[in-house]
């Protein structure tokens, strides 16, 4: 085996993988290469005979890679881990922040431990992105739809923002409910109504 | 009463339907449970969740935990399949290209002939079949390699079998990388509704018994949580017998479709509860009673003679030695937690933990320790009889 270690990182954005491939440079001397597409995964991995293979635990595609396991026989596998099972902590931490590795059976923990470590720091930070976006996504909706009910208030009942809007809070502490439920259930009664 | 929260991993599949409603109906609750269903992006994920503990239980392929048990595959753990959670409920499909060979030809799409299908499907194919499954490890692949090999084409001469995502099935068929594939339900009936497939056979015509997924924990946390583990398998149970012999189909359906499970239209689930396929974009339909059974026959029963079955095969394919294969698979169908755990709950218990595979006509009768037990057919479609004790 070289010095150098053979990463495999499949990613189909290209900038989350551009990213994955910068901090498993800074993690050490390693040749990485990145595959974008699903089609003919397998072979396009076996054709590289990577030391390791670092794809995203969320994608469906990680089953594709699974048939590596058996590219000869059983008993004389390249490919073969999922991450470092001696290192039970660190197996952990990788399903947490949703990255997976396979790794060629003869990797010598100490080798693999800096590239998982990069590899699940980045993935962490992936996630926290993706829910961040989800949460301002949510955030958003649940003001459009506040902001709806209000105004069908002010128009039903003519009173000003914010007693319409204290009306909510008021509806919605008494039923134990938030008030973006209050309010879309109000809006959806009204779209039914009229 | 309070409920113990337990995690349990799902595929979005239809026979994921024993957990979902187990949960939704209140079966789960009768048990003092609340199970937190977790829908898992591939097979081998939720096998790496139920590994490393990020879930107690899973819904899996009933191949997995025998692959895990002989060590091959990317983990190797010691994983119990508790109960055998539905039988059959796979379907075969083609890309459009062989199906309108097929029909030049005179192929009818009948389901109940998949001799005649195969040998079909092998006249209409110019060079070697690349046929897409959802895992390696799976009763799809075994079933397709079982069915090519007594039709006349082995594997891996005459056959390619690759393991495609089944969300990215349809498109794998439109872009010519596959020419058929084998998909649990209702990703057949999505590759017909997408209009890029047809389909050629379920897959019980092939073998009319498949168990095809099943109900697995890990076996340390089976030995340390046995009050938990009867719970969940009772909960389970009843869900089975509720999806098999109630008027539910319909809620059924629409449980599943809710955005938390497959997040499908409730009627292409309805195809297979209904047993009514659309077989292709001309809308044709076919019948197909028990495309996927959840209770009839003591489906649930985990027999060590399925288990034997699915290691002879994986053995014989992959070279390993034939007889310790099939004892460390059948040590893995744990008959015994069954008989612990589901025979006061009302489950009728078998005489024998296995028996043949194959050669069972409808209705057979056999003993029971518990009141009658009545088998459902288990055939081969090649007529072949499989006997655990014969193999050895």
């Amino acid at each position: 085996m070289s010095s150098k270690l053979s990463i495999i990182v499949v990613e189909p954005d290209r900038e989350r993988a551009l990213m994955i491939v910068d901090s498993l440079r800074e993690a050490g001397d390693n040749e990485i290469h990145v595959i974008s597409e699903a089609s003919g995964l397998a072979r396009r991995i076996s054709e590289r005979a990577p030391d390791v293979v670092i794809v995203d635990l969320t994608s469906p595609t990680r089953d594709m890679i699974e048939e590596l396991t058996l590219a000869t026989s059983p008993l004389d596998r390249p490919v073969a881990m999922f991450v470092d099972q001696s290192d039970d902590s660190m197996t952990k931490a990788a399903i947490e922040a949703g990255v997976s590795a396979y790794v060629v059976d003869d990797l010598r923990p100490e080798r693999l431990r800096p590239v998982m470590a990069a590899a699940i720091t980045r993935f962490n930070m992936f996630r926290r992105m993706r829910d961040e976006l989800a949460e301002t996504k949510r955030a958003l909706e649940e003001r459009k739809v506040i902001d709806r009910a209000k105004g069908l208030l002010m128009k039903a009942r003519g009173i000003g923002e914010d007693e319409a809007y204290a009306l909510l809070r008021k509806s919605a502490m008494d039923q134990g409910k938030r008030i973006s439920e209050v309010a879309a259930s109000l809006v959806t009664a009204m779209d039914l109504l009229s | 009463m309070t409920l113990t929260s337990l995690s349990v991993a799902f595929i979005p599949l239809v026979d994921a339907a024993p957990l979902i409603a187990a949960e939704e109906m209140g079966f789960a609750r009768e048990e003092g449970l609340s199970l937190d269903l977790v829908r898992a992006p591939s097979w081998s994920s939720l096998r790496d969740m139920l590994t490393f503990g990020r879930v107690e239980a899973a819904h899996m392929l009933s191949p997995v935990p025998v692959a895990m048990a002989l060590g091959i595959g990317g983990v190797a753990s010691q994983i119990s399949a508790l109960m055998v959670m539905s039988v059959n409920g796979t379907v075969v499909g083609v890309s459009n290209t062989l199906a309108e060979r097929l029909g030049a030809a005179g192929h009818d799409f009948g389901f109940d002939d998949a001799a005649c299908a195969g040998e079909a499907l092998i006249r209409a194919s110019d060079g070697p079949l690349r046929i897409g499954v959802p895992f390696p490890f799976s009763m799809h692949a075994e079933l397709l390699y079982y069915w090519l090999a007594a039709s006349g084409l082995p594997a891996p001469q005459g056959v390619s079998i690759r393991t495609i995502p089944p969300p990215l099935m349809a498109e794998a068929l439109a872009a010519d990388e596959i020419d058929a594939f084998c998909v649990g339900e209702p990703w057949g009936s999505k590759s017909v509704e997408a209009g890029v497939g047809a389909i050629l056979l379920p897959g019980r015509a092939i073998w009319s018994f498949a168990p095809e997924k099943v109900l697995a924990v890990r076996t340390n946390w089976a030995a340390d949580e046995p009050d938990l583990t009867g719970r969940l398998m009772r909960a389970v149970w009843k869900a089975g017998r509720w999806l098999g012999t109630g008027g539910a189909k319909t809620t059924a359906a629409e449980l599943l479709s809710r955005s938390d499970y497959l997040d499908l239209d409730p009627y292409i689930i309805d195809r297979a509860f209904t047993g009514r396929l659309v077989v292709n974009q001309r809308g044709e339909a076919r019948d197909c009673p028990g495309l996927i059974e959840f209770f009839a026959g003591a489906a649930h029963f985990p027999w060590k003679s399925q288990a034997a079955w699915i290691a002879a095969q994986m053995a014989g394919r992959l070279g390993l030695e034939q007889a310790p294969a099939m004892d460390a698979a059948q040590a893995v169908f744990r008959t015994d937690l069954y008989r612990r755990h589901l025979g006061d709950a009302g489950a009728i218990l078998p005489g024998a933990s296995q028996k043949t595979e194959g050669g069972i006509r409808e209705g057979t009768a056999v003993a029971a320790t518990n009141g009658r037990l009545i088998l459902s057919e288990n055939r081969f479609f090649d007529g072949r009889v499989f006997d655990p004790e014969g193999q050895n």
